[in-house]
């Protein structure tokens, strides 16, 4: 009973997910401005962020945590220093 | 996964599926949404009200199953409190230095 719940919920939070992935995609193909192609990344990686860290959660395995950190971590970097490139020219000010 | 009680997974199951529609919610808005401006807020719905409902879940999955407080999946939480805003920001001063500019 409590795994066939889990189970449920785990599937609907990862198509759910994988949806949000899709939307994302598009929006990263058919974005009129850069800004909005920034912004996409950024959603795809919180995206992927989340679906490792369900796996994580159903599978019990410590490894998807890293991994869902790290990739938090270098979404953050990515966006960031695209953003700053899209505003000054250069990404690191001399 | 079988030192869940029911309610624990009643509790874990209501917030991946509310972090699962937040989530989309933000995402369809990305995709539907009209203008830049507008579009800026969407995705804040899935970092911030996604993430703390998975985090919150898989810490009750994972403190049950160990049989004590397992709370390093919050160091995802505190690092996106810390750097979500900085994106954003960024992007919208390019956004309107560009539009100023034309």
């Amino acid at each position: 009973m409590n795994v066939l719940i889990l189970n449920v919920a785990v599937g609907f939070a990862l198509l759910c997910f994988t949806a949000g992935l899709a939307c994302a995609s598009a929006r990263l193909i058919a974005g009129p401005t850069a800004e909005d192609r920034i912004l996409a990344l950024d959603t795809l990686y919180i995206n992927g962020m989340l679906i490792l860290l369900v796996l994580g959660l159903r599978f019990e395995a410590g490894l998807y945590f890293d991994v869902a950190l790290l990739i938090a971590l270098f979404g953050f970097v990515g966006s960031t220093a695209l953003a700053k490139f899209l505003l000054r020219g250069e990404v690191i000010e001399p | 996964m079988n030192a869940l009680p029911l309610w624990a997974t009643a509790i874990v199951a209501l917030l991946l599926v509310l972090a699962g529609c937040a989530t989309l919610i933000g995402s369809v808005g990305l995709l539907r949404l009209r203008s830049f401006y507008e579009r800026m807020h969407a995705p804040t719905l899935g970092t911030t009200l996604g993430t703390f409902c998975v985090v919150l879940a898989c810490t009750l999955v994972a403190s049950f199953a160990q049989h004590r407080p397992i709370l390093h999946e919050w160091l995802i939480c505190l690092l996106l409190i810390l750097t979500a805003p900085v994106t954003p920001l960024l992007l919208l001063r390019g956004a309107i230095h560009q539009r100023q500019g034309r």
